[in-house]
């Protein structure tokens, strides 16, 4: 069991996510330079925050043109378990691997908080180890966290039960106070809050050591 | 859609004296040079750079407008 960790100009949590899986965890992890295609030998790949290359145009708009998000495309596609934190977040969505898109938020500041959340989580295979209807507390880092789609698109992703993380006292705008997404097949997981930041309780809390854990089998 | 970076300048250009700002919108200006070897490949051209790069049509609108044309060398 191997962890692929996506590393862009610009990233900045790719070493907590590390940290986390392998201090925290127990698993080992290998960087993914963004020039990189190769997967093989990775059970799961995640897209850790930060500034991918600074943020230029939109977040995540020229991260989705990275030859390393070409294998992940593939890689998820044929069921492989991806997560997008925060900036990762936005990939996923540039890429259109979840729907919709991360703007500004709602009152312009950059938001750095502990942020309750309320977790419902259907067949997304990163929150199995979360009841129906938990609420748990992770830390936010974010200015372009407002999630946005049509509205018939949040309909559809609500009568599919894709929506997998809400704000339970909505911070930067967000429709349907979407803090978190998943995919149909339940293999790709997006969200702007940071899980890997509360795995251990000297940073702040454990609520986020689950998710990570649900890779060990 | 909501922009505040806009409302939030709308707002200052009240409390500079000026009421009658009805909305502000703030975006992004970008100038390309293109080389292409007729107007059909360019304006295809342009087309896939707005669509896929330049605008995310979730968010965002665009449409590709031909302003003028001198002599053979202008788009």
């Amino acid at each position: 069991m191997t962890i692929g960790i996506v590393v862009f100009p610009g990233s900045n949590c790719d070493r907590d996510v590390r940290w986390a899986l392998e201090g925290c965890v127990g698993l080992p992890s290998r960087f993914l330079w963004h020039e990189e295609r190769d997967l093989s030998g990775l059970d799961a790949v995640v897209i850790p925050g930060g500034f991918s290359y600074g943020d230029y145009l939109r977040c995540g708009a020229i991260a989705r043109f990275a030859p390393v998000l070409e294998s992940v495309r593939v890689f998820a596609e044929a069921g492989g378990a991806v997560l997008g934190i925060c900036n990762g977040f936005q990939v996923l969505t540039e890429m259109g691997l979840l729907p919709g898109a991360l703007t500004r938020n709602a009152r312009l500041h950059f938001l750095c908080e502990p942020t309750p959340l309320s977790v419902n989580p259907g067949n997304c295979r990163w929150l199995r180890e979360y009841s129906e209807a938990e609420a748990i507390v992770l830390p936010i880092a974010h200015g372009e966290g407002r999630y946005q789609c049509e509205r018939a698109q949040l309909a559809e992703l609500e009568a599919n039960g894709q929506v997998v993380l809400r704000y339970a006292s909505n911070p930067n705008g967000s429709v349907g106070d979407v803090a978190g997404l998943t995919n149909p097949g339940g293999n790709v997981l997006g969200l702007m809050p940071h899980p890997e930041r509360a795995c251990d309780p000297l940073t702040g809390g454990l609520d986020g050591l689950r998710l990570l854990a649900s890779l060990r089998k | 859609m909501l922009d505040p970076a806009g409302e939030a300048t709308r707002s200052a250009a009240a409390r500079l004296g000026v009421e009658g700002v009805r909305s502000l919108r703030i975006g992004k200006a970008i100038e390309l040079e293109l080389e292409a070897p007729d107007q059909t490949t360019a304006q295809a051209q342009l087309e896939l750079l707005s669509d896929r790069l330049f605008a995310n049509p979730v968010i965002e609108n665009w449409q590709l407008e031909l302003l003028e044309m001198a002599g053979e060398q202008q788009q």
